[in-house]
Formats: structure tokens, sequence, C-alpha cells
């Protein structure tokens, strides 16, 4: 193609995207189509990777063909391997992608469908990404060394230690999250409980499949456990509708989480490759195969978003959560806009099978656009719900009511319109005895996503098979993130207590392992017990934190990636991670300071500790029930204290080690592998 | 004609060939394959298990992202 006519070409899709993010955020009082967001999120995904990260591999970081990565020098055929980029590609992608960018957005929709979609597009293309991609190169420079290694050897010992502590905070906080979500989605459900309990001995066939009959062939295996979960589905309904056996699977939200956190500390404890490996992969299949599925709906679909493109909830009041769009859209909407957890992955597998450091712009850049791909339909799933629907279903009893008259005549007072009946036929129709007060995203997505591929394949009648295929396939992957999670945080803390006592560090000493394992379950455990005894639904408490913490991490990162730019000599493109790391902090230090401080009691903790007080002291509610309560807000405010102190005192030396390079006080040091020239430069040329 | 379903067919089977590649590494296939000619052993449910104790530390200390 000539070089005017690939203008010509990138000119038509500046303009198209350019066009749809214009009607995207021009709209008002009319419904429009999801193709919209679909070409904007296309668009600017596609420009920001042409150009923008051309000239951050170009200038910036200037990637270099010719220097051998550590896949080539170190390659072992074990961690280190050269791999080809769409390989890796796929790997990272499959590594990044989680529950975040499902929840996150649908969350957000409260706001309206605009501030969700806006920050996905400018967090992903000016954030996210290039986050991701420089992490990955850094990482790729230094051996293939994690953020912590990395923050300590280029920040300072502060540096490490506050990159340590934002990890093991991100990952209990995570993993409490993570659970109430699933305790939300499965409470009295006999038919989402039974096709999520089903999964375990499914999980144990494709274990003795893959050891004893095919060893190996995970691929197969994944695909023969993904029909007996179809069939398992299939056996929930009928599990649902024979009160015989549904009554032992409609479990209460604090059963549940009883379940989950045994659960959570047996794979954590006990050698249960058996049955977490197998379930990992089906996890796996799962997630990317729905993804794809969502995205074939979509198309062929195209949807109309009955959202409107802000509602009346920017101001703060929202149901869903409380707290104004600044800044709360902002640390809500994490993963499918920029996510310190993707900086762990950039740093951890992903540079050990990098082939050339020009890829990294493709693994790095490029799977994270992907990701925010993934929000901008999990956007698209909520805002197909018709307001009211996402309302009644997300919206805890604590605002709306207990019963499904007022909480209707709540939500329809709000501009809202929806009635019991409404609801009644809607639960019917997925196979659910009610929708109301499923807070935690999960249902409302599984209801939107249900409702784009009923649409697409099946119609009416297969609803209820469509939304609880969605309820399973968030459940079954959150499970793996919290068996997973809950292992690499028991590593973590054996790590750290290693230096205090040697045997807590010994990995296979059996008292360190429950020890360890007890410590990260009952931290995570008791975020998750918050939640489900939160009369606001857990989630209005802990989402923003998680979201905090999240962003802290990427903090951290956008910090360690800021010091290695400046002490290449680059200080003049510092701006690059610069402006979205200013940006976090704004969103950071003004979320945590509404959460610690707001006199609103639904917004801010002490607020909310301090009119418990008050009525308790006054007698309207019970003492030790309010004691509890008080007690977990302060709590709260803590560990949001904490979090905020750490960004500081990592900002601050930060700051101050690049003032000093710039000002010439103090000499740059990097601590980069030497270069080495790849044998493959020929092959390259070539 | 012929050729343009020609050039198709090779694309769509190029573009298989890299899925079906990616699929194998995330799936972990990919590495047995290695291990498999590292240690110059057939696939045998004994290899499979000396795969994934040489793999497990690996493997558990790989995080799940959010």
């Amino acid at each position: 193609m000539s070089k005017s006519a690939r203008a010509v070409v990138w000119l038509v899709v500046a303009a198209s995207g350019a066009l749809s993010v214009a009607t995207i955020a021009i709209h008002r009082g009319e419904e429009i189509n999801a193709m919209w967001l679909v070409v904007a999120a296309v668009c600017s995904y596609t420009l920001g990777y042409r150009f923008y990260s051309k000239f951050i591999a170009a200038r910036v970081l200037a990637l270099d063909a010719l220097r051998a990565t550590p896949a080539e020098r170190l390659e072992n055929g074990r961690d280190f391997v050269r791999t080809n980029k769409w390989v890796v590609f796929g790997h990272h992608f499959a590594a990044i992608a989680g529950p975040g960018p499902l929840v996150g957005p649908v969350l957000a929709a409260q706001f309206g469908y605009l501030p969700g979609t806006l920050w996905i597009l400018a967090g992903a293309v000016f954030g996210g990404c290039v986050q991701d991609f420089v992490i990955l190169l850094f990482s790729v420079r230094r051996d293939g060394k994690s953020l912590t290694e990395m923050a300590k050897d280029e920040v300072g010992r502060l540096g490490g230690f506050v990159a340590y502590v934002a990890v093991i905070s991100i990952i209990v906080i995570l993993l409490g999250v993570c659970a109430l979500i699933v305790v939300n989605a499965l409470k009295a459900s006999p038919w989402g409980t039974f096709t999520i309990a089903m999964t375990i001995p499914i999980a144990l066939l494709m274990g003795v499949y893959l050891r004893r009959l095919r060893p190996g062939k995970v691929l197969e295996t994944s695909v023969l456990g993904f029909l007996l979960v179809l069939l398992a589905i299939w056996g929930g309904g009928w599990a649902s509708h024979t009160p015989a056996v549904g009554q032992y699977f409609a479990l209460s939200a604090p059963t549940l989480a009883i379940f989950i956190i045994v659960y959570g500390f047996a794979a954590s404890a006990m050698p249960v490759w058996l049955l977490l490996a197998p379930r990992d992969y089906l996890s796996t299949f799962v997630k990317l195969g729905t993804i794809a599925m969502l995205a074939l709906g979509i198309l062929a679909l195209r949807p109309t978003l009955h959202m409107p493109a802000l509602t009346r909830f920017i101001d703060g009041t929202g149901p869903v959560f409380a707290g104004s769009v600044f800044p709360f859209a902002f640390v809500t909407i994490a993963c499918g806009a920029i996510s310190g957890f993707h900086s762990l992955i950039a740093s951890g597998t992903t540079p050990k099978l990098i082939s050339r450091e020009t890829e990294t712009r493709m693994v790095g850049y490029g799977a994270m656009a992907a990701e925010s791909m993934v929000a901008i339909m999990a956007t698209i799933a909520a805002c197909v719900l018709q307001p009211g629907t996402y309302f009644a279903i997300n919206s805890p009893a604590g605002i709306v009511g207990q019963l499904p008259e007022a909480a209707t005549a709540m939500i329809s007072s709000w501009g809202f319109s929806v009635t019991a009946s409404d609801m009644h036929s809607l639960a019917q129709a997925v196979g659910e005895q009610t929708l109301f007060n499923r807070t935690g995203g999960a249902p409302a997505f599984a209801v939107g996503m249900a409702n784009i591929f009923s649409h697409s394949i099946g119609g009416q009648a297969l609803m209820a098979i469509w939304y609880h295929f969605a309820i399973m396939f968030e459940a079954l992957f959150i499970l793996t993130v919290l068996d997973a999670g809950t292992r690499v945080g028991r590593f973590m803390v054996q790590d750290a207590l290693g230096h205090v006592w040697k045997p807590l560090g010994r990995t296979s000493w059996y008292p360190s392992i429950l020890v360890n394992s007890a410590l990260i379950v009952g931290a995570w455990g008791y975020f998750l017990w918050q939640g489900v005894k939160d009369p606001l639904g857990g989630i209005n408490s802990l989402w923003p934190l998680f979201g905090i913490s999240n962003q802290l991490l990427a903090t951290v990162a956008l910090c360690v990636a800021t010091t290695i730019i400046i002490k290449m000599g680059r200080a003049r493109y510092a701006a690059v991670t610069l402006v979205p790391l200013t940006w976090l902090v704004a969103v950071t230090f003004s979320a945590s300071y509404y959460k610690i401080f707001d006199p609103n009691p639904r917004i801010g903790f002490l607020a909310h500790a301090r009119q418990l007080a008050t009525a308790a002291a006054s007698g309207a509610t019970p003492s030790p029930a309010t004691a509890r309560l008080i007690f977990n807000d302060r709590l709260d405010a803590a560990v949001t204290a904490i979090l905020i102190v750490m960004i500081a005192m990592i900002l601050i030396e930060s700051a101050s080690g690049w003032v000093r390079i710039i000002a010439g006080r103090k000499q740059p040091v990097l601590r980069e592998s030497p270069f080495v020239a790849t044998r493959f430069a020929t092959e390259e040329q070539a | 004609m012929m050729q343009s379903l020609f050039s198709f067919g090779t694309h769509f089977q190029h573009a298989w060939s890299v899925l079906h590649s990616v699929l194998r590494e995330i799936f972990d296939e990919s590495a047995y394959a290695r291990f498999l000619e590292r240690r110059q052993v057939v696939t045998s449910p004994r290899a499979y298990a000396e795969f994934l104790d040489e793999t497990q530390a690996q493997r558990e200390r790989r995080p799940r992202c959010c």
C-alpha cells in the first residue's frame, strides 16, 4: 500500500473514532446503539497502538531488536523459552483477563454509560497499555525480574517494601471482594450453586483423565470438561425444580462464605493438584470461549443501550455504591483502564517468553487494549438492561428495602421505571427465585449477557441456561483467582516470615504451610465475612477499597517506570508515565480521603461508624452487631489510610530521586542486564 | 477467483495454526512437549507426573489477574 493510501486509511480510522466518541458523548435523552461504543473502542485502540505505542517504542524506550532477551540468553526449556509473539500475546492476555474488567464497568454503569466508557478508552490508551508495555520491557531488560525486585533495585529499599505491601494488600482485598461477588451471585440460588458444586467432581475426573488416560492432552481434557459443565448447567435446572435436591443447594450468604473460606484454605494448604490444576485449565478454557462468544453476540445483535449517558447518580447518591463520579468511577473501573495487578504478570511469566524486545509492544500494549475491549463489552452488557432492572438487581436491601414493592417503588421514584411483576417475570425467565438485592455486579452482568445471547441463539427459551452459563463462567474463574491468589499470597508471606524465623520460610514444611495459609485466608476471609454481614451489601465498602489498592499498585509500577525512564536519560519523555501517575495519585488520594473522612455515612467509613455509635447509644440498634460494624468501618478506614501513606512514601522517595538525577546531584545507575547481541540477528533481518 | 480462494485458505490455515499454538502454550501442552524433548522420553502417565512435579512450584506461584 502506498504512503498516501495508508494516510487515507488512518484518516478514516481517526474520523470514525472521533465521530463515535462524539456520538457517545453528545447524545442525550435518546438511546444509542452499542456499535458506537465498539467502533469508538476499536478505533481508539488501533490509533493508540499504531501511533502512541510506536512513539514510546522508538523515542522513549528505544527498543532494540538486536539485543538478546532473557528467553534467548537464559533459555532452559522451562521458565525461559523463546516463544512466538502471537503465542506470548495469547498467553499474556489469558493471564491478565480476570473478573475485574467484567465487574467494575457493570458497577460503574450506575453513572450511565458515558463516564465508564470514556475512562476505559482514555485510561487504557494513555495509562494501562503504557504501564503494561513499559513494565514488560523493563523486566525483559532485567532478566525477567519481578516488580518488587525492580522497585527495590531502581527506586530504593523503601520502594521495594512499599511494592511488597501493595502486592499483599491487593491480593487480600481482591480475594475478599472476589469471594463476596461469588457469594452474592450464588446465595439462595440452587441452580448456580449446584452447577458450581459439580465443577469439583468434573475437575477431579479431568485430573484422572489427564494423568492416567491421556497424559498431557490438556486441550482435549478441557473440551471434555466443558461439555460436562454444560451438562451440569442443565442439571442445575433440574436440581432447582426438584425441591428434595434443591434444598441442599439453596444456601444463605453466610453458609456460602464459610464454604468458600474452607475451600480457600484447602486449596492453599493441601496438595490438591488433582482438583486445582484441571479447574484452572477449565476456567481458562471457559473464560476465553465466553469472551469470544460475547464479542460475537454483540456484533451479531448490535443491541441498543437503554441506560442513559449520564444518570442522576453522578452526584454521589448512587445505590450501587456511594460516591460521586470523580473519583469513584476511576477506582471502580480499574482492570479495564489501568490495573496495577497487570504489572505483576508483565514482570512474571511473560518477560521470560519474549523472543525480541520489539515484541513487548504488541504483547504489553496490545494485550491490555484487548482486555480493555472486554471492559467495553461488560459496559454494553450492563447498559442493554432497562435501567430500572439494572438498579433493582444491584441495589442493596439496605437502600431500597427488603420487599419487592418497596424496592420497585423506590427505584421508580428515581425515574427508572420498574415493577415487581417485571422483576418476578425476569427472575422466572432466568430460573431464579428473585433478582432483587443481587449486589456485586456478577448477576447484572449475567442477565445482560443472557439477554444478548438469548437474542442471538435460542430466544427466551434458553434465557435461564444462558444466565446460569454466565454465572458459572464468572464464579468458576473467580474461584480460580481465589485459589491461585491464596497460594501466591501464602508464598509471599512465607518468603517474608522466613527472614524472621527460617523454618517459616520453608515452603515444604507443613506447620509453616498451615500457619501461613491460615494467615492469608483469615485476612481475606475477614473482609468476605464483613461484606456478607454488611447491610449495605459489602460492595459499597469493599469494591472502592479494592480499586484503591489496585491503583496503588499501578502507582508503584508507574513510579518504577518513571524512575527508569529518567535514569535512561530520557527525562524529556517522562510525561509518558508521569501523566497517568499524576492522574492516579489524584484519584487515589481523593477517593481515600472521601472513604475515610466524608461526612456522608454512606461514603465515609468514620462517619458511618459515628452514625452507628450514635444509633447504638440511643438504643435504636442491637449493640453486638453494631459494635462489629463500627469496628469494621474503623478497620477499613485504617487500611485505606495505610495504603495512602504507602503511596506518599514511594512518591516522595521516587520524586526526590528524579530531582537529584535531573539536577545532576545523583549519578543514575541502571540495574539492567548487560547488552548481549542476539544470535538471531540475521534471522531478524531476513 | 481460484487464486484468491487459495490465498484465503492459506491465511486461514496460518491463523488456525497460530491459534492452536497459542492454546497449546496457554494449556501447558507445549511446556509438556518441551519437557519430553528435553528428557528424551515419550509421553506416559509417569512422564506426565514428573512434568507436573517439575513445574509445580512455577505453576503455584503464577498469579491470576483480577
